[in-house]
């Protein structure tokens, strides 16, 4: 059925390729400005951070200040609502006026959309006035969302990198490798925990597990081979056969998303957490989530790092005004007050040293904060598998282990 | 006017449904041309079923659920029968009534906060009692038994089904029954439940229906506090209705179907009971037994009902607790700083959608009960009974689980332009808030005494003048609680908010659930305070609106 379901969604992709009359041209970027003047642009983003949430009422204050487009931030708890509503429409045929102007998006979701053909013309992101200051050289992420290309149709927001955190005030030399952290557990059981995939940052560590573990990871790189998928993530489970016993309620439940990871680190029920964003626990230790000894580091040999970006869909009500808060958001102002762990802490897409002097000192201005580690101490980053990887991973995951 | 009410009501009732089941039985049985589901087949069944953990998921979801029910039933009924109408009775009515109007989400997330290893009670207890630094590393919470999710759904509905309860003693004559029981011997609890609880039984079993209903198909308390290895049928449903990979909506559709028998057997399993009940009842009234183990029934209802009353006291001090908590790191049994800074911060961005809410369910209520009040009244009039079929289709909003047929809701919505407004998803929670007033108010309604009315159009009383002056404040109190009720569902809807609402209408229950993936725990706490009061206030209103009415009038207050 798989096969019969991607059989018609690219019969659906073939059906809607061609642009759209009514589609605005995004190499007049003046044309555009006229259009957004008065829009407003519905934006589709995980609402569960406060500080995100706070950023964004200051892009949706210097947009109306500056560019007349009003933006309505549609505070998601998953971002498949999204995708779902998107769907619903095409279903009732409404192939104009959607509800969804702009959505935060990256993965499968956008794997997803894209495959579907539900997304605004191929190439708009790299047409955008800002993307000149994108740095695809030294970010390959920003083009490339978890191996699928982007061919333009989101364009980057931030970067994201797996960085674990550990209380210095319990714990001094957090285990630096897998097999170091399941030596740390034979004594001290239950103070480890991962989310529970299919949450992202759960399936996150799993994928990282499987990056070290696997014989080649250039395999990751490629979609799931059946005939030896049984052999390439049999170290990976061997892994985690080894490691659950020793987890937090001995992996017979577990936490919901990293929030409730952080959560637990500052109760003190688990010694280590990780996050998906380099500067969230010092953005953390700044709001009183976590005490002030709380400090971060990375394994060695490097942790899985990838972009995320927005997206028009294809039935976008207000395009005009979307490509305007998109480019905003590429912005050096905009990615340098969220790069700022005061207000958000998400790592820029741009490339710093190639911005024009004003702009490149408003991110040397930023105070990191206590427990971010410099650009430099951040080691290697591993690419995201193909998304496939994933997919097999979480099903074989839940059959293991959460279908009891 | 008054005859077309039923219609409308009916029409509200089923038409959402109807077309929100044929858009989820169509892709059940794997056709949705919109996902490439073109030819009729039994794969997504297949499908569903082949889903590891499939059979422990609907375990949990029928034995759990119906647990949830039995238990909620059984400490109302006990509790009940062994002090109704002493000072006891009274004093729980006082502490329950607040409890009433708690959201369920909120509840649950009191809960949590009280009974995790890292919650409040051991707080209390750690270091002096129990000599842990940092919490200890219990399962207790989320476990694959369900258990906490049982106790959570237990304290929720036993409020509810004690409203029910109260709503409906005025009509029973409890005191006589109860006196005349005496005066032939019978104890307390005996007495009660032979006399009383056969008069109470008829007025609150579609209540307790929709307990059943709403227990084996719960969605928001079993993510709170239910298992996840795997979690039961309902959530598991919800999660592919919402999964990026479309192809999961076949199966989810199956599995609403699916969900929809487990309701439907659910509810079957409680008739069966039913008939023991009777039966067994039968045969004690013959045999003239005094006594029903009347200290055990008494003390395991006062039991249950301290220990519901307790730990949602603590879950809402807690809850209060955390909205003006700075730093709180365990064991300290209370944060360092108490502070009004994240109120100050959260208020002033939660003025729309405070306003949204109370807008949203001030409309829904109180057409929900103009429509119940017209086709009673109508019923009432022509003198005609609804017939028990027709009654079964105020169960459609309650038994379907919501997630199966809003998607298909949301489509036919979307077709006539009422998506994403306001006028939508109050029209969303008046299918799911209409039910419950209806329910609320139809038995105490006509278990008004009909003679009055007989009396009062003998001696010349137009029909208009009867409803006005008779029928409807001799059920003021039920239209006030029922109002209320109405009120406090609206609040607590979120998959219709957020699916009809296209998430741009925003209420504190959206907000709370969308802050709970966050895991900020002062934030959830300040929106569960909010998501708590408004109902609170509606119910305060309520009662305050019948004690008023009924100040010189004393046989109609609860004996108190």
């Amino acid at each position: 059925m798989q096969k019969t379901i991607a059989v018609a969604l690219a019969a659906i992709a073939l059906a809607v390729l061609p642009a759209r009359a009514d589609d605005p041209d995004v190499s007049n970027w003046q044309a555009i400005l006229e259009d957004a003047k008065g829009e407003t642009v519905y934006f589709h983003a995980w609402g569960g951070e406060p500080r995100i949430n706070a950023y964004l009422g200051w892009v949706s204050d210097r947009l109306a200040a500056e560019f007349g487009v009003n933006l309505e931030h549609v505070k998601l708890d998953d971002t498949a609502h999204a995708v779902s509503r998107i769907v619903a429409e095409k279903a009732a045929g409404k192939d104009h006026g959607g509800k969804v102007d702009l959505v935060w998006i990256n993965g499968e979701n956008f794997a997803a959309l894209k495959e579907a053909g539900l997304l605004f013309s191929p190439g708009w992101a790299e047409k955008l006035p800002n993307w000149k200051y994108v740095d695809v050289a030294g970010k390959p992420a920003v083009t490339t969302d978890f191996t699928v290309p982007t061919e333009g149709l989101e364009s980057p927001w931030g970067m994201a990198k797996l960085v674990f955190s550990h209380d210095s005030a319990r714990l001094k030399n957090p285990p630096k490798t897998l097999q170091g952290l399941l030596d740390y557990l034979q004594e001290h059981p239950g103070r480890f925990a991962y989310p529970q995939p299919p949450n992202f940052h759960g399936s996150t560590f799993l994928k990282q597990v499987l990056a070290n573990s696997i014989d080649d990871p250039a395999k990751l790189q490629r979609p799931v081979d059946d005939a030896t998928f049984g052999q390439d993530v049999a170290p990976l489970f061997a892994y985690l056969d080894k490691l659950h016993p020793k987890l937090w309620r001995e992996g017979r439940a577990f936490p919901q998303s990293a929030a409730d990871l952080r959560r637990m680190l500052a109760d003190g029920e688990i010694d280590i957490a990780f996050t998906f964003n380099p500067s969230g626990t010092s953005a953390a230790i700044e709001a009183g989530e976590l005490p002030e000894t709380v400090r971060t580091f990375v394994l060695d040999g490097g942790t899985i790092g990838n972009a995320h970006f927005v997206a028009i869909p294809y039935n976008a009500n207000a395009k005009a005004g979307a490509l305007v808060t998109a480019n905003f958001l590429l912005s050096p102002e905009a990615q340098a007050r969220k790069q700022d762990p005061q207000n958000w802490g998400d790592p820029t897409v741009l490339n710093v040293e190639a911005l024009p002097h004003k702009d490149r000192v408003l991110f040397e201005e930023i105070d990191l904060g206590i427990a971010t580690l410099p650009p430099e101490d951040l080691g290697p980053v591993i690419p995201e598998p193909h998304a496939s990887w994933m997919t097999r991973i979480e099903e074989e995951w839940i059959a293991r282990y959460a279908a009891q | 006017m008054l005859k077309f009410a039923p219609a409308l009501t009916i029409a509200i009732l089923i038409g959402p449904v109807t077309a929100g089941i044929i858009g989820t039985l169509l892709p059940a049985f794997g056709y949705l041309p919109a996902l490439g589901g073109r030819e009729v087949s039994l794969e997504p069944f297949r499908a569903l079923f082949a889903t590891p953990g499939i059979a422990t998921s609907i375990r949990l979801s029928i034995v759990n659920g119906l647990a949830a029910a039995v238990g909620a039933f059984s400490i109302v009924i006990a509790f009940t029968a062994a002090f109704e109408g002493t000072r006891t009775f009274a004093l729980m009515q006082r502490l329950l009534s607040p409890l009433l109007s708690v959201p369920h989400a909120a509840a649950a997330f009191g809960l949590a906060f009280v009974i995790a290893p890292s919650g409040f009670v051991l707080r209390l207890l750690s270091p002096w009692a129990t000599g842990f630094e940092r919490p200890p590393d219990l399962l207790i919470l989320n476990d694959p038994g369900g258990i906490a999710m049982t106790a959570g759904l237990i304290a929720k509905e036993a409020p509810f089904l004690f409203l029910m309860v109260l709503a409906a003693l005025p009509q029973s004559q409890s005191r006589e029954s109860r006196q005349v029981a005496t005066t032939l011997g019978y104890r307390r609890v005996a007495g009660w439940l032979l006399t009383v609880f056969p008069r109470i039984y008829p007025q609150i079993r579609l209540p307790v229906f929709a307990v059943i209903a709403y227990s084996v198909s719960v969605v928001d308390v079993a993510m709170i506090l239910g298992p996840t290895t795997p979690a039961p049928l309902a959530v598991r449903l919800t999660q592919w209705m919402s999964h990026p990979d479309l192809s999961l909506r076949f199966q989810a559709s199956a599995g609403a179907i699916v969900q929809l028998g487990l309701a439907i057997a659910a509810i079957g399993l409680w008739i069966a009971g039913e008939q023991i009940v009777a039966f067994a009842g039968g045969r004690w009234i013959r045999a003239g037994r005094r006594t029903a183990a009347d200290g055990l029934v008494s003390g395991l209802g006062a039991g249950a009902m301290a220990l519901i009353v307790t730990g949602m006291a603590l879950g809402g001090m807690a809850i209060g607790l955390w909205s003006f908590a700075g730093f709180w790191p365990f064991p300290d049994a209370l944060p360092a700083k108490l502070s009004a800074a994240n109120w100050a911060m959260a208020l002033p961005r939660a003025a729309d959608t405070i306003a949204i809410t109370v807008g949203l369910g001030l409309a829904s209520a109180f057409i929900a009960v103009a429509l119940a009040l017209a086709c009673l009244e109508n019923e009432c009039r022509r003198d005609i009974a609804i017939e028990h079929r027709k009654l079964a289709l105020l169960y459609l909003p309650l038994v379907v689980p919501q997630i199966a047929f809003l998607f298909g809701l949301q489509i036919l919505l979307l077709l006539i332009g009422l998506d994403a407004t306001v006028y939508g998803v109050a029209g969303a929670h008046l299918t799911f808030v209409l039910p419950y007033v209806f329910l609320a108010l139809s038995d105490p309604w006509r278990a008004v005494d009909p003679r009055y009315a007989r009396i009062a159009t003998a001696i010349g009383a137009r029909p208009s003048r009867v409803f006005w002056r008779i029928r409807l404040p001799l059920a003021l109190r039920a239209v006030a609680t029922a109002s209320a009720l109405g009120f406090a569902v609206s609040i607590a809807q979120y998959l219709p908010t957020v699916l009809i609402g296209a998430g741009r209408v925003e209420t504190v229950t959206t907000e709370a659930v969308a802050l709970a993936s966050g895991g900020n725990r002062r934030l959830i706490a300040i929106h569960a305070c909010l998501q708590m009061l408004l109902p609170f206030a509606g119910f305060l209103m309520a009662g305050a609106v019948a004690n008023f009415a009924f100040r010189d009038r004393r046989a109609l207050r609860i004996a108190s």
